[in-house]
C-alpha cells in the first residue's frame, strides 16, 4: 500500500530523509495536510469543531516553527551535515511541557496566555535531534484526568477509532495525534498511567520510563515525585529511538538518574530465550468503589482485555520466553487510594505558584485587596479538577491529618515497590524479568460516561498506577481490537532501568503478530483521507 | 517593684556569600543591581522549573555548624516545602528544611563584661532559600525577585539571652564569626544578617517561660537592642499594672523609636510541610565533611585567648586584634618577621595600621603594606635608623607605592640625622636666626627649649632624633 509520508514510522522517515528519498519539508507538508484534514479544532479556549468530527488533538499548532526546523534539517543534509537521529520526524509535544516561544498552557485557563521563555529538557533534546515540532497537544487540565474531558481547551480530543469515545488521558491529545497521523512521535507524561492508558485507548505505543531516566525540567509539575516524561509512538522501534534521545542525566533536574543511556534501538531484535515473563492474578481482577454505593467491589477486567493478555503470553512463549503464572502483586489494589493522597498533596503545593500575579490568567475586575485578587484569579483560572485536587491535597497535608493520610500513603507506596522487588528478585520465588498485564481494565469509554466522577475516573488507572508508585518502567503495546473495533493495550513492567528489555519484548511481540489482520486496520477517522 | 529578668531567644537568618544562588546559576549579590535583573526560570518559579542544589551552600553551612559546635552535623538531611502565599514567594512555597535539618545541638559562648561567658544554645541550624523583596510605593507593591534563591542559613537560639545588651553582644559576635569564617558579609543594613527576637520576662530566680512577643524587621544591631529594651520595659509595665502579656508580633519603627503591633498571633500557621520531591537528600559523607572542615579556622575567642597567652598581650589588645580574622593573621605574620616584642607590633597595628585600614576601607590582608614591610619599619625605628615619625610616614608611602620600606629610606635619604656635627651646625643656625629667643632663654625662660627643639626638627625635616636634638640645643644654649 502506498502510504502518506505522515503515516510512515519515524525511523523510516529518518532513513528516507537522510537518504534523500524525500525531504523533511515534504514530510512536514504531508503532516500539515493531514492535520488540515482531520484536526478540526479551532485555536483558543472555546468553540465548536468546524466539521464536528475532528480529532481535536492540539491546543496550539506551530507550523512556522516546524517549517523552520524542517528547512534546517534539509539544509544541514545539503551541506553534508548530520541533522540528528530524528531528522525530519514530525513531533507533537504534550502541552504540559514548556517549549520556548510557544503557549504552554497545561490545558488550563490559568496558563492560557503563558508563553514559555525556555524549553523543557526532553523537548529541547528532541528538537536538537532534528525533530520537527508541529504543535502542542491537548490534555486533561494539568494532567488531572484520564479522558482529556477536563481540559479548559474545549472541545476536547476524540478517539480516532470512534469520535464518541475519549482518547484516554492525560496524554490523550498525543495518542490521538499519533493514531491519526498528525505526528510520528509525541512527548507525553505519565503520573498514574497518562502515557500508557491513552496509548492503549488509541492503539499506539507508550513507554513510561524509570523515574529519573528522563529529566522533568520544564515539565509543568503535577506530582513531582511520580511525574515521568516518556515517548509515545506508533511502533516499538520508534519509541526506542525517541527514548534514546530524551533519556540521560540533566544538571537541571536533581532527580535525574546519573546513568549512561544504552542504545535502545540497537538491542531490539534479540530473541526471548531464557526470559521469564510473569502473569499476576492481581492484575486480572480489580477492587474499586461502586459508583452508586461507594462499597468496594471486586470484578474481573474485561474478558477481551484478559484474552489479549493470554494470547500475548502464548505469542511470547512461542518466541522463546518462559511464562510464569501466579506472580502475587497483593498491594496492587491499594495503588489508587495511595496515589489519591500523595499526588494531591504534591499537586496542591505545585499549584500554589499560579496566583494570577506573575503570569497567566489574572482576574481583571475590581478587587478589594491582594487576597481577593488571588481568590478571583484562582477561582476563575482553575477548572474543577485542579480545585478538587487542591482541596483534597490541602486537607490531607494539614498538620492534624498528615500522619493519617500522607505518611500512610507513603508507606503503601513502599509496599507496592516491594511487590515488584519480590517479583523481580533474581533469588526470589518467581524471578521474572518482566510482568505482562493488560494496560487498562477496559477499552476507551464514551465521552461523558465517567467524567464528573473523579473517583471512578481515577480507577481507569488501576493497572498502570503501581509502576508509577514503584518508579519502575512500563510500556503499553497495541494488542488488537475488541469486538467493537476499539484498541486493546498490553502492558509490560520491568525492574528499574529495564527499558531496553521491555522494548525488546515489545518488538518481539510486534514481530510475532505482524501478520495479524488487526495490524492493517486504520482508525475509522482516516477513512476517506488521502493515503498519499 | 519586683525584680524581673528578661528571657530572649533569637531567630537569625544569614545570607551566605556564595557566588551563585542556592538552586540556580544566578548571581547571589544583587547589591546596587536594578530590580529583577539576576533572575531565571528557576528562582522565579516558572512553571516546570526545578531546583538544583549549589553544593557550596552546604559547605558554608557546615562550617558554621562546626563553629557553633553542633553536636550533630547530620550525614543525611532533607529539604522540605513550607507552603504559604506571599507575593514575593514566587512558587507559593519556600524550599527549606524542617524535620531533618542540617545540624542540631550547638552552642555559642558569648563573653560578657566582667569575664563571664553566656552559653547560648543553638538547637537547630538549617539551609533554605530567601524570598524576594516587596517594596511599598504608595499604594503599590513592587516585587524584586533578585533576592529569590539567595542561600540562607536559619539559626535559632534557645531562650538563653537575658538583656538587650546581651542580644546586641550576640549579634556582634555572630557577625564577627560569620565574617571570620568567610561565609557571609553579615551586614544587617543590607539584610545579610536578619534577626527576629522573642522576648518574655519573669521574676528573677524563676525558671518558667512566660508568653512571649516576637519583634520583627529590625535592621541594625542598635535597633535590635533598642527594640528589645523597649519591649522588656513595656512588658514590665504591663505586668506591674496587672495586665497579661499577649503573644503579639511587633514591628520596630526606627524613626519613632517605638514598637507597633503588627498582628496578634493566635494560632500557629500550618505550613503543610512535606519532603521536597524535586531535590535529593543532602548526603554529607565523612569524606566530604572532612574536606569541608579542613577550612575551619581557629575561632575568634580561641585565638584571642592564645594571643594573650602566647604573645603576652593585654586583653584589650587581644580583643582588638582578633576582631577580624585578617587583622589577627596580619598580626601573627608581622610578629613572625619581627625580632622584638609582640606588644610593639600590637601598638603599631592598633594605632597606625588600623587607621590606615579604615581610611582605605580595606582588610588587613589586602594591604600593600605587608606584615613583612611593617616588621621591617618597626625594626628600623627600634634600632634608631629612622625616627618614629619617619616610620609612620613610611607606612603610608609603602601602602601607596607597594615598595619595600628600606628602598624608600635609601632613595629619599630618610635615615636618621644622628651625625652630631651636622646636627650641631643646624642647631647653630636656629640660634642665630632667633637671637631674641636666645636672650630670653638665657635670661631664665628655659621653657623655651621645647620651642627650639621644634624649630630644629623642622629644619631637619623631622629626621633628627628628638632626644639628641634637645641635647645639642641645650649644650649650645647653656654654653
Amino acid at each position: 500500500m502506498n502510504q502518506a509520508l505522515c503515516d510512515l514510522p519515524a525511523h523510516r522517515i529518518v532513513a528516507g530523509v537522510k537518504r534523500g528519498d524525500f525531504s523533511a519539508a515534504e514530510v512536514l507538508e504531508s503532516t500539515l495536510a493531514r492535520i488540515e484534514a482531520v484536526e478540526g479544532r479551532p485555536p483558543g479556549l472555546g468553540g465548536e469543531p468546524a466539521n464536528g468530527i475532528g480529532v481535536q488533538a492540539f491546543i496550539s499548532l506551530t507550523p512556522e516553527r516546524a517549517r523552520a526546523q524542517a528547512q534546517a534539517v534539509d539544509r544541514a543534509l545539503s551541506r553534508g551535515e548530520d541533522p540528528g537521529p530524528l531528522a525530519g520526524v514530525p513531533l507533537a509535544v504534550k502541552d504540559i511541557f514548556c517549549l520556548a516561544g510557544t503557549p504552554s498552557t497545561a490545558g488550563s485557563r490559568i496558563l492560557h496566555n503563558f508563553v514559555a521563555p525556555y524549553s523543557a529538557t526532553p523537548a529541547a533534546r528532541l528538537e536538537g535531534a532534528g525533530a520537527v515540532t508541529v504543535g502542542k497537544t491537548n490534555l486533561d487540565e494539568f494532567t488531572f484526568g484520564s479522558s482529556n474531558e477536563s481540559s479548559a481547551f474545549q472541545p476536547s480530543p476524540r478517539n480516532p477509532w470512534d469520535p464518541k469515545r475519549v482518547p484516554g488521558g492525560s496524554s490523550g491529545g498525543s495518542a490521538a495525534a499519533l493514531a491519526a497521523g498528525m505526528a510520528a512521535l509525541s512527548l507525553g507524561t505519565d503520573t498514574a498511567g497518562s502515557i500508557r492508558q491513552p496509548a492503549a485507548f488509541c492503539g499506539v505505543v507508550g513507554l513510561k520510563p524509570t523515574y529519573g531516566r528522563v529529566s522533568r525540567y520544564g515539565l509543568i509539575a503535577f506530582a513531582s515525585s511520580i511525574d515521568c516524561p516518556g515517548p509515545m509512538a506508533r511502533n516499538v522501534t520508534d519509541a526506542a529511538l525517541m527514548l534514546g534521545c530524551i533519556a540521560g542525566p540533566d544538571a537541571f533536574d536533581a532527580t535525574s538518574a546519573q546513568l549512561p543511556v544504552p542504545d535502545y534501538a540497537a538491542g531490539l531484535e534479540g530473541d526471548l530465550r531464557g526470559l521469564r515473563i510473569g502473569l499476576s492474578p492481581d492484575y486480572a481482577r480489580l477492587k474499586f468503589p461502586d459508583p452508586a454505593s461507594g462499597e468496594l467491589r471486586e470484578q474481573p477486567i474485561a474478558a477481551e482485555a484478559q484474552a489479549a493478555v493470554e494470547q500475548a503470553a502464548q505469542a511470547l512463549a512461542a518466541a522463546g520466553a518462559e511464562i510464569i503464572q501466579g506472580v502475587p502483586m497483593p498491594n496492587t489494589q491499594y495503588g489508587v487510594p495511595a496515589y489519591f493522597v500523595i499526588s494531591r498533596v504534591e499537586a496542591a503545593s505545585n499549584l500554589h505558584r499560579y496566583d494570577g500575579v506573575k503570569y497567566g490568567y489574572r482576574f481583571d475586575g475590581e478587587v478589594a485587596d491582594l487576597l481577593e485578587l488571588y481568590r478571583k484569579s484562582r477561582g476563575r483560572g482553575f477548572g474543577p479538577q485542579p480545585k478538587l485536587r487542591i482541596l483534597m491535597g490541602m486537607y490531607v497535608s494539614g498538620a492534624q491529618y498528615e500522619k493519617r493520610y500522607y505518611e500512610r500513603a507513603l508507606r503503601v507506596r513502599t509496599l507496592i515497590r516491594q511487590d515488584f522487588q519480590r517479583a523481580f528478585d533474581p533469588a526470589g520465588a518467581h524471578r521474572v524479568d518482566c510482568l505482562l498485564t493488560a494496560t487498562t481494565p477496559s477499552p476507551a469509554f464514551e465521552l461523558g460516561a465517567v467524567y464528573g466522577d473523579s473517583v471512578l475516573m481515577q480507577y481507569a488507572d488501576l493497572l498502570t498506577v503501581p509502576a508509577d508508585h514503584a518508579g519502575v518502567p512500563a510500556i503499553s503495546l497495541p494488542a488488537g481490537l475488541d469486538r467493537s473495533g476499539m484498541p486493546l493495550g498490553l502492558q509490560l513492567q520491568g525492574p528499574d532501568f529495564s527499558e531496553a528489555l521491555l522494548l525488546r519484548v515489545g518488538r518481539s511481540f510486534e514481530l510475532a503478530t505482524a501478520e495479524e489482520s488487526w495490524r492493517s486496520v486504520r482508525p475509522p477517522i482516516l477513512a476517506g483521507v488521502s493515503h498519499g | 517593684m519586683a525584680d524581673y529578668e528578661a528571657v530572649i531567644g533569637l531567630e537569625t537568618h544569614i545570607q551566605l556569600n556564595t557566588v551563585s544562588k542556592i538552586f540556580c546559576g544566578c548571581k547571589t549579590d544583587s547589591w546596587q543591581d536594578p530590580p529583577n535583573t539576576n533572575i531565571c526560570p528557576v528562582c522565579t518559579g516558572l512553571p516546570g522549573a526545578l531546583p538544583a542544589l549549589n553544593q557550596v551552600v552546604v559547605e558554608k553551612a557546615v562550617l558554621l555548624a562546626a563553629a557553633v559546635h553542633a553536636e550533630q552535623i547530620r550525614p543525611r538531611s532533607y529539604f522540605a516545602r513550607k507552603n504559604y502565599f506571599y507575593p514575593d514567594l514566587p512558587k507559593g512555597y519556600q524550599i527549606s528544611q524542617y524535620d531533618e535539618p542540617l545540624a542540631r545541638g550547638g552552642f555559642f559562648d558569648l563573653p560578657l563584661s566582667g569575664g563571664q561567658l553566656r552559653r547560648v544554645t543553638i538547637p537547630k541550624l538549617h539551609v533554605e532559600e530567601d524570598a524576594g523583596k516587596t517594596l511599598h510605593r504608595g499604594d503599590r507593591r513592587l516585587i524584586d525577585f533578585n533576592r529569590c534563591g539567595v542561600p540562607l542559613v536559619e539559626m535559632v537560639t534557645g531562650p538563653d539571652l537575658r538583656s538587650a545588651d546581651e542580644v546586641a553582644q550576640y549579634l556582634i559576635r555572630l557577625r564577627q564569626l560569620l565574617r571570620w569564617l568567610g561565609i557571609s558579609d553579615a551586614d544587617m543594613e543590607r539584610g545579610q544578617l536578619r534577626c527576629d527576637a522573642n522576648v518574655s520576662i519573669r521574676l528573677a530566680g524563676q525558671d518558667r517561660l512566660n508568653l512571649k512577643t516576637e519583634i520583627k524587621n529590625v535592621n541594625s544591631i542598635t535597633n535590635v537592642r533598642d527594640a528589645v529594651q523597649a519591649e522588656i520595659e513595656r512588658q514590665i509595665r504591663e505586668v506591674e499594672a496587672g495586665r497579661p502579656i499577649e503573644t503579639w508580633t511587633l514591628d520596630w519603627d526606627e524613626e519613632r523609636q517605638a514598637l507597633s503591633k503588627m498582628r496578634a498571633k493566635e494560632t500557629e500557621s500550618d505550613y503543610r510541610y512535606f519532603r521536597e520531591p524535586d531535590l535529593l537528600p543532602i548526603v554529607l559523607d565523612s569524606e566530604w565533611q572532612a574536606r569541608i572542615l579542613q577550612a575551619l579556622p581557629e575561632l575568634p575567642l580561641e585565638r584571642r585567648r592564645r594571643f594573650i597567652e602566647q604573645y603576652s598581650l593585654p586583653d584589650y589588645d587581644a580583643e582588638i586584634l582578633t576582631e577580624e580574622r585578617s587583622l589577627s593573621e596580619y598580626f601573627e605574620q608581622a610578629v613572625g618577621s619581627f625580632s622584638g616584642e609582640p606588644k610593639t607590633v600590637s601598638n603599631w597595628l592598633m594605632n597606625d595600621v588600623l587607621r590606615l585600614i579604615r581610611e582605605r576601607g580595606t582588610a588587613a590582608g589586602a594591604l600593600q603594606l605587608t606584615p613583612g614591610h611593617l616588621a621591617r619599619i618597626i625594626e628600623m625605628v627600634s634600632s634608631r635608623q629612622i625616627t618614629a615619625s619617619t616610620g609612620k610616614d613610611l607606612l603610608e608611602q609603602v601602602e601607596t607605592s607597594g615598595r619595600a620600606p628600606e628602598d624608600l629610606v635609601k632613595e629619599q635619604d630618610l635615615a636618621q640625622l644622628s651625625d652630631e656635627a651636622s646636627l650641631r651646625e643646624l642647631a647653630r643656625g636656629v640660634l642665630q636666626s632667633n637671637p631674641q629667643q636666645v636672650d630670653l632663654y638665657r635670661g631664665g625662660k628655659t621653657t623655651l627649649l621645647g620651642w627650639f627643639v621644634g624649630q630644629l626638627m623642622r629644619e631637619t625635616g623631622g629626621q633628627a632624633d628628638p632626644q639628641r636634638a634637645r641635647q645639642v640645643l641645650q649644650d649650645l644654649l647653656d654654653m
